[in-house]
């Protein structure tokens, strides 16, 4: 059935017209020569300051690069990235600030347009919303402001700049880096283990509940830059922590590049949750524009009984290639994948999940939900599998897409790959599998089973979205009450 | 940037050479079409992995060596052979045989067919030009696919089957292949059905060859269904242990048609099953069904295309997948529904058992969709059997084994119950029975 106004209406409201974010911030850049080379690599390289190893492996990685060939099996079409005509790396001209204050007041102006609050001073005075959250924030290349990072330190979490964190936890950075993504592992994974300039570097110790929520904030500002930054995350033993990622980009009429890597490590018992606005410029109505995010996200449950959860809401990016993954190596593990992906205008999405099965009884679950409007192409692309080893493997998958208009696509391309019989594995693409019960509880109401479908979807996505902070929640509080009505598979 | 260029291997190489040297015997017209598929396969060579339609089957590794085509055998040897031939043995049929390949006359019904049911052989209709060889290769998507570029760059053999508007046949139609001999040999035939507006056939369809012989069969079936007609379908794969076995059915179905196929398969270590839907005219219905009963280090590839492109289709696709030993089983399934297939209602469903610890299922059902107003599933499954259920039945009384064969017989029977022609229906089952039998 085709989808009911109300639906139409909400899409529309988050149209990209309606791109808030699309200013531009003048301010004196440093930047990289143009294009890439060994050069450009130790450039960057001794900008940071970087040690002996992390120099080799970022050339290891570049020579590597040279020899790969950009993926072309993603359902996605659009004009090549000529790598050598964008700056790889680009930074505000003034000295690393010590405190708020030294902070260029133009790219403060920017966090405040944004609403990203960067004084931690009126939270703390209450003036602020009571929900306290520490942030990165990343300017193009480098992380401008981390926010609570004494406080954090006090519970021993270590929350900053992942180039901040190869200085001061040399030891931390070279066990993990390049564990979860080798810098072997796909074409812009490789790129990126060559050139990332910046990105978040956390580590809660063991047993330790972090005590607030960790964000990092990306913004891509200057022209003809790429953004590559790279964030590590590591939960030990015990420990918990959620993690809160956004980003926006100002409106430009050609397409900057966004390539991404982020590594997640739970040990034992450890639980991760990670979550993703992604409001990258999307282009204009005709496909002008717009960043091409080409994101490599993994985490590695490498302890028994560890978790990670990764929930996106994606509406930005002309075009998208993002498969955030979990291997399941942990006896016991679970991953989670909830995702909302609305495409409009000429965007094209190619996103889904891995969850690589290893370790006896590990579950994960596939929520997946694609939206498409005007003449954009969105796809699902999921892949679960279990190894012979992974007893009792579980999955549960789900995905719904829903059409709006007869100029889009929707697209579903789930590989199941199954090598236990002790394995169970489901995979559906229709609304039907809702617990009876629920909806039993609900029609008895007076619901109408539509109402009652949505009503527990939407109530489950919600309370994955709740964990989203006020900051992000404006397009994601509309997109929840999108309704299931006319979805299919 | 580097490009990987592949090395042609032995059998790609031997594949060449062997077409050059069929080409003489070609007339002119099918000869250019032979050509050009040829050429078209040969400038890809044998799908690998690195296909995404041959991800899980890789015939470039499985087809080391190119196996010449079989010569026509002789009299006695297919007398011998369809002696011994049990694919849909003794149910009243007409029958078409081919031994190695090779359609041989004098056991085959050719004449004294029902009204309006005619068959004549390919060979006699390449000859003559026959018009209807215009509708060979059906559907787009079928002439861009390497095992079927094969068939009909070696095509030898095969028929031309019309029912004429307004005919229902009755009397189903049996199309027997039968392997034989102790060289390996290569086949690849063609068969025509075209069925005219408010007819309706049922075809049946058995492979079968010996063990531990080395073949390669490559059949392709196209069929057009006229409007409103009807086209039956049930097709055993029974074929020997050591066969590599290669099928394609393109199917162009018109205004409010109904397709009924079921394709069962048991023998060959390797084989791919392809069907490729065209929906052209509205209000189609379609139901395609498809089992698979693995043992050891057999692989069985059902791959589906059904593309809607008319208004109102119903699609049902049932797949199921039994496997023991360390066999792998593959589905691939595709659904598109173009921007005019508005109201298209299409489902598709791959179940598979897992009886061992060893075996492997691969999954792959892809929805591609740009109607908004169309009702569209598919689904997955894949794990051992119940222990709830098995537990039931056994304190019931039954023996784990009776037990499992019962679920597993259920499970099967889901994609054979659509089979409407009782015969053929009852001829599944008593394979299904067999498999399990011989498995205990």
């Amino acid at each position: 059935m085709p989808a009911v106004q109300e639906t139409i209406d909400r899409v529309r409201s988050i149209d990209l017209d309606q791109y808030k974010y699309g200013f531009e911030t003048t301010i004196e850049m440093e930047k990289s020569a143009k294009g890439i080379s060994e050069d450009v690599v130790r450039f960057i390289s001794a900008k940071k300051n970087e040690p002996a190893w992390l120099l080799e492996w970022r050339l290891d990685a570049y020579r590597r690069w040279l020899t790969m060939k950009e993926p072309e099996w993603a359902r996605v079409s659009y004009d090549k990235v000529d790598y050598s005509d964008i700056y790889y790396y680009a930074a505000p001209k003034r000295p690393a600030a010590m405190s708020l204050d030294e902070i260029d007041p133009e790219i403060l102006k920017t966090y405040e347009k944004l609403g990203i609050p960067l004084r931690e001073v009126e939270v703390l005075e209450g003036i602020a919303p009571e929900r306290r959250v520490a942030v990165d924030a990343v300017f193009d290349s480098v992380s401008v402001a981390t926010t609570f990072k004494k406080e954090l330190s006090k519970a021993g979490v270590i929350f900053m700049p992942i180039s901040e964190a190869v200085q001061e936890y040399p030891e931390l950075v070279q066990k993990y880096l390049g564990t979860v993504v080798p810098s072997t592992d796909n074409f812009f994974a490789t790129l990126n283990s060559a050139v990332f300039s910046d990105g978040s570097f956390v580590y809660i110790p063991p047993g330790v509940r972090c005590p607030m929520e960790l964000s990092t904030y990306f913004r891509i500002n200057e022209r003809d830059t790429g953004q590559f930054e790279r964030t590590l995350i590591i939960a030990d033993k015990g420990s918990y922590v959620s993690y809160l990622e956004g980003c926006t980009a100002p409106k430009r009429d050609d397409n900057q590049l966004h390539a991404a890597v982020v590594e997640l490590v739970a040990l034992d018992d450890a639980e991760i949750k990670y979550s993703t606005v992604q409001n990258w410029y999307p282009g204009d109505n005709e496909g002008k524009g717009g960043i091409y995010n080409f994101v490599t996200k993994r985490g590695d449950c490498r302890g028994d009984r560890s978790k990670i959860s990764w929930t996106q809401v994606e509406t930005g990016s002309a075009i998208t290639w993002k498969y955030p993954s979990c291997i399941l190596r942990g006896d016991e593990s679970r991953g989670e994948f909830y995702s909302i992906a609305v495409s409009n205008g000429m965007q094209q999405v190619d996103s889904g999940t891995k969850m690589i099965h290893l370790g006896k009884n590990t579950t994960s679950r596939i929520i997946s939900k694609g939206i498409s409007a005007g003449r954009s192409q969105n796809t699902y692309r999921g892949l679960v599998s279990a190894h012979k080893k992974a007893k009792n493997a579980r999955n549960f998958t789900n995905c719904d897409s829903l059409l709006i208009g007869d100029q889009c696509g929707a697209h579903t391309v789930p590989y199941i790959e199954s090598k236990n019989a002790s394995a169970v594995f489901e995979h559906e693409a229709t609304t039907s599998k809702i617990s009876e019960d629920q909806k039993f509880y609900c029609l008895q109401r007076g619901l109408s089973e539509e109402e009652a479908t949505a009503l527990i979807v939407n109530g489950f996505v919600r309370d994955v979205l709740q964990q989203l902070p006020m900051e992000f929640a404006v397009e994601a509080q509309k997109l929840i009450s999108i309704s299931l009505e006319g979805s299919v598979g | 940037m580097a490009e990987i260029q592949n090395l042609r291997t032995s059998a790609e190489t031997g594949l060449s050479s062997l077409f050059e040297a069929s080409r003489k015997s070609f007339g002119t017209e099918e000869a250019i079409a032979r050509e050009e598929a040829f050429r078209f396969f040969e400038a890809a060579g044998l799908p690998s992995r690195r296909v995404e339609a041959f991800k899980y089957t890789d015939l470039r590794a499985a087809m080391k060596e190119a196996v010449p085509p079989a010569e026509a055998p002789s009299a006695e040897a297919a007398q011998t052979a369809v002696a011994s031939a049990k694919g849909f043995a003794g149910l009243d049929a007409a029958r078409l045989t081919f031994v190695n390949g090779h359609l041989i006359r004098n056991l085959s019904d050719l004449d004294g067919l029902p009204a309006g049911l005619t068959v004549t052989p390919l060979n006699d209709a390449m000859g003559k030009s026959d018009a209807r060889l215009r509708l060979l290769a059906p559907v787009e998507q079928a002439r861009e696919n390497p095992v079927y570029q094969l068939n009909t760059a070696f095509l030898a053999d095969g028929a031309l089957i019309s029912v004429a508007p307004g005919t229902k046949i009755e009397r189903a139609l049996h199309l027997r292949f039968i392997g034989s001999g102790s060289e390996s040999f290569s086949t690849a035939t063609r068969v025509l059905v075209d069925i005219g507006d408010d007819a309706e056939i049922t075809l049946l369809e058995s492979h079968e060859g010996p063990n531990g012989l080395t073949y390669q069969p490559n059949d392709a079936l196209d069929v057009r269904v006229g409007k409103q007609a009807v086209f039956r379908h049930a097709r055993l794969n029974r074929e020997g242990n050591a066969a590599i076995a290669l099928s394609t059915i393109s199917v162009r179905l018109d205004d409010e048609s109904r397709l009924e196929t079921v394709n069962l398969v048991t023998g060959a270590v390797l084989s791919r099953h392809q069907i490729f839907m065209h929906v052209a005219g509205v209000n189609v219905n379609a139901v395609v069904n498809g089992a698979a009963m693995l043992g050891d280090g057999q692989l069985a590839d059902s791959t589906l295309l059904a593309d809607h492109a008319a208004v109102g289709g119903i699609g049902r696709e049932m797949f199921k997948t039994v496997i023991d030993g360390n066999a792998t089983g593959v589905f691939q399934g595709k659904i598109i529904v173009r921007q005019a297939a508005q109201q298209t209602d299409g489902k598709m469903k791959s179940d598979c058992l897992l009886l061992s610890d060893e075996g492997q299922m691969m999954n792959k059902p892809e929805l591609e969709i740009f109607a908004d107003d169309v009702a569209c599933g598919h689904g997955a499954t894949c794990g051992a059997p119940d222990d709830d259920l098995l537990f039931y039945l056994m304190a019931r009384g039954l023996p784990r084994a009776v037990a499992e064969s019962l679920l597993v017989q259920a499970f099967v029977g889901e994609a054979i119950e659509s089979v409407t022609h009782e015969g053929a229906r009852a001829a599944l089952i008593g394979e299904i029975e067999a498999w399990l039998a011989a498995r205990a």
